[in-house]
């Protein structure tokens, strides 16, 4: 039930692109098309459910507070946290270009269609927010890891797949000059994620929404923490007018 | 301009407008856009960004002749890493706070297209007075955006800047609010960051036609 619900939200409601507009510019730039779309997304698939799980050890058995107890007591009290973000990267860069190597030498074939979007991943914020968005919502298992990493490596190919079809359909369309090209993408992304919003109630029926935000405000980020203020604070505006009328 | 050159000055001065980093070269969207609904946390962002692209784009620029060219993405990812760590234990330090608001965020500025764009397109091939120039000039480019979205976000969304109430108090009804204001929450949601910068875009590419695609 737990890997379900990851799933899902890691798809839906914590989409890459429209939750957090991570990997935005080979987004932009690689979408022109569906069917290279369709190769950057699966490579971004395929590397973030390499990287992710790497990671997640990395973390749990060497940058964490006290996670080098397995040395021996005394490392007990080192925090190496501060160095998660240079092991990551390296761990990324290494990992696709490994990654490079073995589809080449073992699937010419898909070599040729993702081989042009890896060295490009390397420096994909997707793969790497990846990695510290699971370090920062404290993943706990190592499925659970491999699970995240491959479900949100599936919403970022939705979101490409998606804005990709879009925008060769637009071509047709008669869209005004200056916004032709990356403005009307920019605009019509930012639909789209209203429209993905309204998965945000998916999981909990919408009901204890408050609650659940609540009990888990890192998921949801800062943005919607501001929302609930604002709204409280309408609320109470409403309510003072309300009185004053009286 | 007794400092810069012409040619320097137009290093800085360019990225500004007509060759931003954002509206037109299309990089470092990544990290930016979800951070702005609050001018504080753009700006903080933007001054971050900004040195670790000057100073990122020196050291690279120093090492230009020494970089294999075979592993010189490992290099460049290495520098900016290590200058991340730097920012980001800084801001843990001085505002603990606002790090925590930005969370992923710096750590992001890694990954962050313009920086291996321009370590890649400028400072591998110029001297570092030059590309330190350069890399200030596109850092504020990115960041005058930034600060233009974070600016109109806070104003609309939460009716203050920088936190403080600009348009009156909207408990209390003072200001705008008594003649019935309201905020617009939705500004604070993060595809209103997009949509902004959409319209940036738009007006951008409506005054200088030469930037209109085809």
């Amino acid at each position: 039930m737990e890997h379900v619900e990851l799933f899902f939200k890691s798809i839906f409601i914590d989409n890459m692109v429209f939750a957090t507009f991570l990997g935005m510019c080979s987004y932009l730039a690689v979408s022109k098309k569906v069917s290279t779309a369709v190769g950057l997304g699966a490579a971004v698939i395929f590397v973030l459910a390499v990287t992710v799980p790497i990671n997640w050890l990395l973390d749990q058995y060497i940058l964490k507070d006290g996670a080098l107890i397995w040395l021996g007591e005394e490392y007990a009290s080192y925090d190496l946290s501060f160095l998660s973000f240079i092991l990551f990267i390296a761990t990324i860069a290494t990992m696709v270009q490994l990654v490079e190597i073995v589809v080449e030498k073992f699937s010419p074939s898909l070599y040729n269609s993702l081989g042009i979007f890896l060295p490009l991943i390397a420096v994909n914020c997707a793969i790497l927010g990846g990695s510290l968005f699971m370090q920062s919502r404290e993943i706990e298992t190592l499925g659970l890891a491999l699970n995240y990493g491959i479900s949100s490596g599936i919403g970022w190919f939705l979101a490409i797949l998606a804005i990709a079809a879009i925008r060769e359909k637009i071509r047709y369309s008669n869209v005004p000059a200056p916004l032709r090209g990356l403005g009307i993408t920019f605009i019509i992304t930012g639909l789209m994620a209203i429209g993905f919003m309204s998965f945000g109630g998916m999981l909990t029926g919408g009901d204890e929404d408050t609650s659940s935000l609540e009990g888990n405000p890192e998921n949801l980020g800062i943005q919607t923490e501001q929302i609930q203020n604002e709204n409280t604070e309408a609320v109470k505006a409403v309510e003072v007018s309300t009185i004053t009328k009286q | 301009m007794g400092l810069l050159s012409k040619k320097d000055s137009k290093l800085i001065l360019d990225p500004l407008a007509d060759n931003n980093p954002i509206t037109i070269q299309v990089l470092g969207i990544c990290s930016a856009l979800a951070i702005t609904a609050q001018l504080k946390a753009s700006i903080v962002m933007a001054i971050s960004v900004l040195a670790v692209m000057g100073i990122g784009n020196v050291v690279i620029s120093l090492m230009r002749n020494v970089i294999p060219s075979k592993i010189r993405i490992i290099v460049q990812l290495v520098v900016v890493a290590s200058l991340v760590i730097v920012v980001d234990q800084v801001l843990k330090a001085f505002a603990y706070s606002l790090s925590k608001e930005l969370s992923v965020f710096i750590g992001l500025i890694i990954t962050n297209c313009i920086i291996m764009g321009r370590f890649e397109a400028f400072a591998l091939a110029n001297g570092p007075w030059r590309s330190f120039l350069d890399g200030i000039g596109n850092a504020a480019g990115y960041g005058l955006i930034l600060v233009i979205v974070g600016f109109f976000r806070e104003l609309l969304g939460s009716g203050t800047l920088l936190g403080y109430q600009v348009l009156g108090d909207p408990i209390t009804k003072t200001g705008l609010y008594a003649i019935g204001y309201e905020n617009n929450g939705f500004m604070l949601l993060s595809p209103m960051a997009l949509i902004i910068v959409g319209l940036i875009i738009w007006v951008q590419r409506a005054r200088n036609k030469d930037l209109i695609e085809e």
